[in-house]
């Protein structure tokens, strides 16, 4: 019991840091869909091409290896230790956060780039017709009503986000499951160590499919 | 009706010469030249594929023409031809414009569902034309009141009736104070019960002096509201006239067969 409770204070900062991985790559993450999503789209094959190659790349690698190329990959080349990136790339703590960003960013942009078809032709018409210019349209109808519509699959994506940080934990950083993996090793008590970090993810999770659960009910009649 | 003082204006609130439009083989409209002038209302009748709803979306630039001349007010939206030698607009913020002074109103409603009935009213006069706010609501409420719809100022469009969302939609088109106003088979979409109460705002409008031009299958409507009625067959024009002339002495065959068939509906 004592181990327990004095292994609270480094799981504590060990999910205090999957907080933040979670919440900085899908911030960041959620931005980057959108222009992926738009890219995706484009008439232009200079724009849809990369779109498609980006996609197909982070979708089609596990994310481990995504982690470990920026992590270990980055730093092989003369040209990017030189370069103003080195300070952000040496840190493990940001490229766990790139490789998330850009992992969640090519799923995300994935689900949005179908959220954005769904939205009905009528909806962007009558926008059109009071003279929106397009930026505006994209910002104020069709934006809104694609996110709607992938409020539920999105909703799955943040909870994946959040067992994916765990991976963090391979390239050094004390995130929860590493926190909890450096404390068993030296209690001898793994599975109490891992039942309290499960518990901290379930109330992470539990909080997110709260939160979106509330807002596809506040969105449910506006269909 | 105002049909002197509409006469004594002499720019035509609308002007299309010449229209061509075709989606693929199919040419919809083939050289069709039309004009409103201010403050009249145009009822297009036609049977179905005859290019009447074309002819109206060609107008605000829904559909890009491929040929021919469309004037608003006497401002003339220019085209040019792209790489592949199809017509465009050739400055888009000039559509944006004209479009916001060519209200139109569509079969199926489209207000925005994602918006209460107030906010799709405010939407584009606020983020459009940036008008305050504050000005906008009340503006919008006294439109809602005009349609009938203040109770449902606060409604989604997916808990409201047809009716009641065309009403909606067309508060939302006379908040940008349009000087043209576009209907395309605003009543198609109702059920039979609810057209009355649709029908009702648009005469109230014609009465007022609003220039419209109407696509629509209520041929008592048509004859009742209307300055003058234009037949469409198949892509030109067959034949035009007051309502007088064209419902009670059609000169063309297939206008007097129309005619008789959507009577005997």
């Amino acid at each position: 019991m004592d181990m327990i409770l004095s292994s609270l204070p480094s799981l504590a900062s060990g999910a205090w840091l999957t907080l933040q991985l979670v919440a900085l790559s899908l911030a960041l993450g959620l931005l980057l869909s959108v222009g992926v999503a738009l890219a995706r789209l484009s008439g232009s094959v200079l724009l849809r091409a990369p779109a498609v190659a980006f996609i197909f790349l982070f979708r089609s690698t596990p994310l481990l290896v995504q982690i470990f190329l920026i992590f270990y990959g980055a730093g092989q080349f003369v040209a990017v230790r030189d370069s103003f990136l080195w300070p952000v790339l040496r840190e493990p703590y940001w490229c766990a956060i790139i490789a998330l960003t850009l992992n969640n960013a090519a799923y995300t942009g994935e689900i949005l780039r179908g959220g954005i078809q769904a939205v009905s032709f009528g909806q962007i018409e009558a926008a059109r017709a009071l003279g929106m210019h397009r930026l505006l349209l994209f910002r104020r109808i069709v934006l809104p009503q694609a996110f709607r519509q992938i409020l539920p699959a999105y909703g799955n994506e943040m909870i994946q986000m959040v067992q994916a940080t765990s991976l963090a934990s391979t390239i050094t950083l004390m995130e929860l499951t590493g926190a909890a993996r450096a404390v068993a090793s030296r209690s001898f008590q793994p599975v109490e160590m891992f039942v309290i970090a499960g518990l901290f993810y379930l109330a992470m999770n539990f909080a997110i499919a709260q939160a979106v659960r509330w807002g596809e009910k506040r969105l449910a009649h506006a269909g | 009706m105002n049909l002197s003082a509409a006469a004594a204006k002499s720019v035509p609130a609308v002007q299309v010469e010449g229209l061509h439009k075709r989606f693929g083989e199919n040419e919809v409209l083939k050289g069709v030249s039309l004009s409103a002038a201010q403050g009249e209302v145009v009822a297009l009748i036609g049977s179905s594929g005859s290019g009447k709803s074309t002819l109206l979306r060609c107008i605000n630039l829904l559909e890009t023409p491929d040929d021919g001349r469309v004037l608003i007010q006497g401002e003339e939206i220019a085209m040019k031809k792209d790489r592949a030698g199809r017509a465009q607009p050739a400055d888009s913020r000039q559509v944006d414009r004209i479009r916001q002074r060519c209200g139109m109103v569509f079969q199926s409603f489209n207000l925005w569902t994602h918006m209460t009935v107030l906010e799709n009213i405010i939407e584009a006069p606020v983020h459009v034309l940036g008008r305050n706010r504050e000005e906008a609501v009340a503006r919008a409420e006294g439109l809602l009141a005009k349609v009938g719809l203040s109770a449902k100022r606060d409604a989604y469009p997916s808990q409201m009736s047809g009716g009641q969302q065309q009403r909606a939609a067309i508060a939302r088109m006379l908040a940008m104070d349009p000087q043209v106003m576009l209907f395309d088979e605003p009543t198609s979409a109702l059920d039979p019960e609810l057209v009355g109460e649709v029908l009702k705002v648009m005469r109230d409008l014609a009465d007022e002096g609003a220039t419209m031009l109407l696509v629509t299958h209520e041929m008592a409507f048509a004859r009742e509201v209307s300055h003058k009625v234009v037949f469409l067959h198949q892509g030109r024009i067959e034949e035009q006239g007051t309502p007088d002339e064209l419902f009670g002495n059609p000169q063309s065959e297939r206008c007097r067969q129309f005619l008789m068939r959507e009577g005997g509906r």
